[in-house]
């Protein structure tokens, strides 16, 4: 299968992105990195201890896994660039999840931070995928400052609700010219499943993955999901109908005459 | 506009008379919405919500994974100093208590972080006893510089400062508040805190919203239950945790909710609060506040917090000592010079093993100085 996802130059087969906090513990965090065979895991700088050699979480990602770094903790666009610059320094690679959050009680981001946050990160080599509430306008300001993706949310982080803003990112999927990445709030398989056949390039998952009785089958499942999501959206989804469409059409009998 | 404006709306509401007029239906109502309002929180902290609490219970474990996970952020005290101004007859640091007063030297500090920072913990909380003479802000501020070498959270727990000097702290590298109210009813308080500076109710009940303003990253607060009605407590405590959410939007609120334990002196606590009607408290906050962290010191035995740990508590303190110098200075702290008597002895390691096997992972760092 040669359908890849190229942002910076890797070329990502596996559509899945999956979170890493809310675990019960990094061995069953790297058991269900590797059971969904994820590319890309976003970890929190805020819980890498580099002291911790045995216990660092950096050591149960996954190797072939693209590590990005979230700036979860920061309140403005300052604060995330700094972060941005630690997990540089630190030696965690350029990919950044920006996340500006001023909201405790809903994790909701805040988009103009966040935007500005991208301006100043991309003109210093950052990879950045802004996480951010849906909106086409904010989106096109990420995308033309050089986001390497938009991540909109679908509802809030852990609130396991689905796409429940599927209007607006099916605005922006149709409208952004880099990648859209659905972002927070898939609490199954299918709501995953349904944001790949909307068209959105990837999701990101964490909770409903994490905090599953059995976090690495859902893991799987979720994989498999995000796969025949993609691959029912590149086989050209039908337009639904209100009506029945007879499969033997009336007019057929006409041929190609004229 | 302060909490203490709000504080004095409620202060003659007849919270009782409301409190024993809740029916089965309307408790059960309550907890099945998704959010709930001030009355409804009220309806769970109602005695007949005690028929309901296997079903808010389950509820309040399906909030706490969604948000939190299966992780739980662990962290230890460091006691600077206990010499008191104050007189409060249910704390061990009474200046009446004849006990041996001490305050770490910086070398001290140093001493004590390292033994503690040897655990692999990164969050700390220092607390002193009420002397602005003997540990100025100056000290703190000092201490905290020492820590932040080892530790990536340090939440003091000090005598009520302004705001100006809680600027100083955060500068300096704490990023936490922590201070209880002891009890929200005003008069009781006034009875309880005769002399010294703490007898001030409004610049101790203001002092988290002076410490928001500073720049202070996570707050905490909470009532020491067993001084007045624990219903009315915690209505207002949770009324202070939701106050400071609405208005500090950006800035984790907490709660804890330590009852009276033994302590130097002869306080008995005026009313009883039993395991039961503790895990009550902890399931309405949690129902009521999704998103509010809940600390459980070791002021708990271990069976009873091991058992509250699935119902809504984030935090929980492990390897404590609650005497100054405790952890390597003087090794075997006298009982009279405790704050108070610790419940759960066990160390940070024994505490750790104990998550894993009921499957939580211990969270040793969970921020960082940016």
């Amino acid at each position: 299968m040669t359908d890849f996802l190229e942002i910076a130059g890797k070329k990502i087969s596996n559509r899945l992105f999956i979170g890493t906090g809310k675990f019960a513990s990094y061995p069953i965090m790297k058991q269900a990195l590797e059971a969904a065979e994820t590319e890309v895991a976003t970890v929190a700088l805020r819980r890498v201890d580099a002291d911790l050699k045995d216990k660092n979480i950096i050591e149960y990602i996954p190797k072939p896994c693209q590590v990005m770094i979230n700036t979860s903790g920061a309140r403005n666009a300052e604060e995330a660039v700094r972060i941005a610059r630690l997990a540089k320094a630190a030696g965690a690679g350029n990919w950044i999840k920006i996340e500006v959050i001023r909201d405790n009680k809903y994790l909701l981001p805040d988009n103009l931070e966040t935007l500005k946050a991208v301006e100043i990160l991309v003109k210093e080599n950052f990879i950045v995928f802004p996480y951010m509430c849906p909106d086409l306008s904010i989106g096109r300001r990420m995308a033309q400052a050089g986001a390497s993706a938009v991540m909109p949310l679908g509802s809030p982080i852990g609130s396991n609700r689905g796409i429940k803003t599927r209007e607006l990112i099916e605005i922006m999927i149709n409208e952004i010219n880099v990648p859209i990445i659905v972002d927070a709030g898939l609490g199954k398989p299918s709501q995953a499943c349904e944001c790949m056949e909307l068209g959105s390039a990837a999701v990101l998952v964490n909770t409903a993955i994490a905090v599953a009785d059995d976090p690495v089958k859902m893991a799987k499942a979720f994989s498999t999901a995000v796969c025949a999501g993609r691959l029912a959206y590149l086989s050209g989804i039908p337009v639904t109908s209100k009506f029945a469409n007879a499969s033997s059409p009336l007019t057929g009998f006409l041929g190609g005459k004229k | 506009m302060s909490f203490y404006d709000i504080c004095q709306r409620y202060k003659d509401f007849d919270l009782e008379r409301v409190f024993n007029s809740v029916s089965s239906n309307s408790v059960k109502a309550a907890f099945e919405r998704d959010i709930l309002d001030l009355k409804r929180f009220i309806f769970l902290l109602s005695p007949e919500a005690e028929n309901n609490l296997e079903s808010m219970a389950q509820k309040a474990q399906v909030i706490t994974r969604r948000n939190f996970g299966k992780s739980m952020q662990l962290y230890t005290p460091l006691y600077l100093s206990n010499y008191c101004e104050n007189s409060c007859s249910y704390c061990g640091f009474n200046l009446n208590n004849k006990i041996e007063r001490k305050k770490l030297s910086l070398d001290e500090v140093q001493k004590e972080a390292q033994l503690i920072s040897a655990s692999g913990l990164k969050h700390i909380l220092i607390l002193t006893g009420e002397s602005r003479g003997k540990s100025p802000v100056s000290y703190i501020r000092d201490c905290v510089s020492i820590l932040k070498k080892r530790f990536s959270s340090i939440a003091i727990e000090v005598y009520p400062l302004t705001e100006d000097e809680y600027a100083v702290l955060v500068l300096a590298g704490a990023d936490g508040l922590t201070i209880y109210q002891e009890t929200y009813d005003e008069r009781l308080y006034a009875k309880l805190h005769l002399c010294g500076p703490k007898k001030d109710y409004r610049f101790r009940l203001d002092a988290p919203e002076r410490g928001a303003k500073a720049g202070m990253r996570s707050i905490s607060i909470g009532a020491l239950l067993g001084l007045g009605d624990w219903r009315r407590e915690a209505f207002f405590l949770g009324l202070h945790a939701k106050y400071l959410q609405d208005n500090f939007p950006d800035i984790e609120i907490g709660v804890s909710v330590p009852r009276i334990q033994p302590q130097t002196g002869d306080f008995k606590a005026a009313r009883q609060v039993s395991d039961k009607n503790i895990t009550q408290i902890i399931l309405a906050l949690r129902i009521f506040l999704p998103r509010l962290s809940i600390a459980l010191s070791t002021r708990e035995s271990p069976g009873f917090r091991e058992a509250l740990i699935p119902l809504g508590v984030t935090k929980i303190s492990a390897g404590s000592v609650t005497s100054v110098g405790g952890h390597a200075i003087y090794a075997k702290p006298r009982q009279e010079a405790l704050q108070f008597q610790i419940q759960d002895q066990r160390s940070v390691n024994e505490i750790k093993i104990m998550l894993e096997k009921k499957g939580y992972q211990p969270v040793f760092k969970d921020w960082l100085d940016f």
